[in-house]
């Protein structure tokens, strides 16, 4: 263990935020898969929800196959506000504290009722040109980062490294063309 | 996997969503800044959130079968569930790549985001379900015209 400033500060430089949020935070999101998947046997993924949910309201085949689980998947989904809604309250709020919490300068926060929340800065047309191709992308692919990301990952499915391996790339290079055409926040 | 689940199927599914949530929460993966951050390589630690969970879950989905046949709650049995592989998943996960890239959120994280306090983010989950009408509705419609079981999914 030689600390060699060099290499500090070029670390420092690749994680200005440190990566104890990133790890913690990761720990627990594999942490909520794991208890679902230890009692239901389900590795659930995220971006089921969008179609499950549409089956509610529309009769297309496509979404009627997921009649069956839409109703546990709108329970995770409300989980997941909730859970992040917890968040907010406790560590975003300064209520719980924490040495492994780096609470950085993105957004911006605002208080209701005691609640520290945030919001982004990112462009409206941002998200909803980038959600429409989510909702696309995810739903031809077969999953997200949550469902490939995570649980293929996690079962070392090759299907699910090469979806990673494209949305990654390609999540890249958009995002490098989007900077240098000058387009930020 | 049959609609008479146990009692505790859905207040369990509910707990893993609140500690999912939570995390990405704490990992700040819920502010499409960090994202777009880490895809411009000006913060790289959003690695260590996918891969971080990935071994949680990898660990769990590699121990559990040798420990129990079945699932508690639902009989299921713990068994690697694959998606096959085809040329969909390149195209899709591409479409993904640049909707991800642009917008710097994706679902799961979009709903924590919301979770968080950000309103704004209801433009991307508007999004989201529009791309995934335009593309139920349209894969429907191809099903059904070639009438043909279109295999496992």
């Amino acid at each position: 263990m030689v600390a060699d400033p060099v290499l500090l500060q070029a670390v420092a430089e690749l994680f200005p935020n440190g990566i104890s949020r990133y790890a913690v935070g990761g720990l627990l999101v594999g942490l909520g898969t794991v208890v679902i998947y230890v009692g239901t046997g389900i590795p659930a993924g995220a971006s089921t929800f969008l179609e499950s949910t549409l089956s509610y309201v529309s009769d297309q085949s496509r979404f009627q196959r997921y009649v069956g689980s839409r109703d546990w998947r709108l329970v995770f989904t409300a989980g997941i506000v909730l859970g992040a809604l917890a968040f907010a309250a406790t560590v975003q709020s300064g209520v719980v504290t924490t040495s492994l919490y780096e609470p950085g300068t993105t957004g911006q926060l605002y208080e209701v009722a005691g609640v520290t929340l945030w919001t982004t800065d990112v462009q409206p047309w941002r998200l909803f040109l980038g959600g429409i191709l989510v909702g696309i992308g995810t739903r031809v692919g077969k999953g997200c980062t949550s469902g490939h990301g995570v649980c293929g990952v996690g079962s070392a499915s090759k299907t699910s490294l090469a979806g990673v391996a494209t949305f990654l790339t390609v999540a890249i290079g958009t995002a490098q063309v989007v900077a240098a055409l000058g387009v930020s926040p | 996997m049959s609609d008479d689940r146990h009692p505790l199927f859905k207040p369990l599914v509910f707990v893993g969503g609140l500690i999912f949530g939570f995390g990405l929460g704490f990992s700040h993966m819920a502010r499409p800044e960090v994202v777009v951050n880490f895809l411009l390589f000006e913060d790289l630690g959003l690695p260590f959130v996918m891969f971080g969970a990935a071994i949680v879950s990898g660990i769990a989905f590699a121990l559990l079968p040798r420990i129990r046949d079945a699932a508690p709650l639902t009989g299921s049995p713990y068994e690697r569930r694959l998606k096959p592989f085809d040329r969909n998943v390149l195209v899709g996960g591409a479409v993904f790549g640049v909707g991800w890239g642009l917008s710097g959120i994706c679902p799961g994280a979009a709903y924590a985001s919301l979770g968080v306090g950000n309103v704004t983010i209801l433009w991307a989950l508007g999004g989201m379900f529009v791309g995934a009408y335009a593309q139920g509705y349209w894969r429907s419609r191809s099903e059904a015209r070639d009438a043909a079981p279109a295999g496992a999914d």
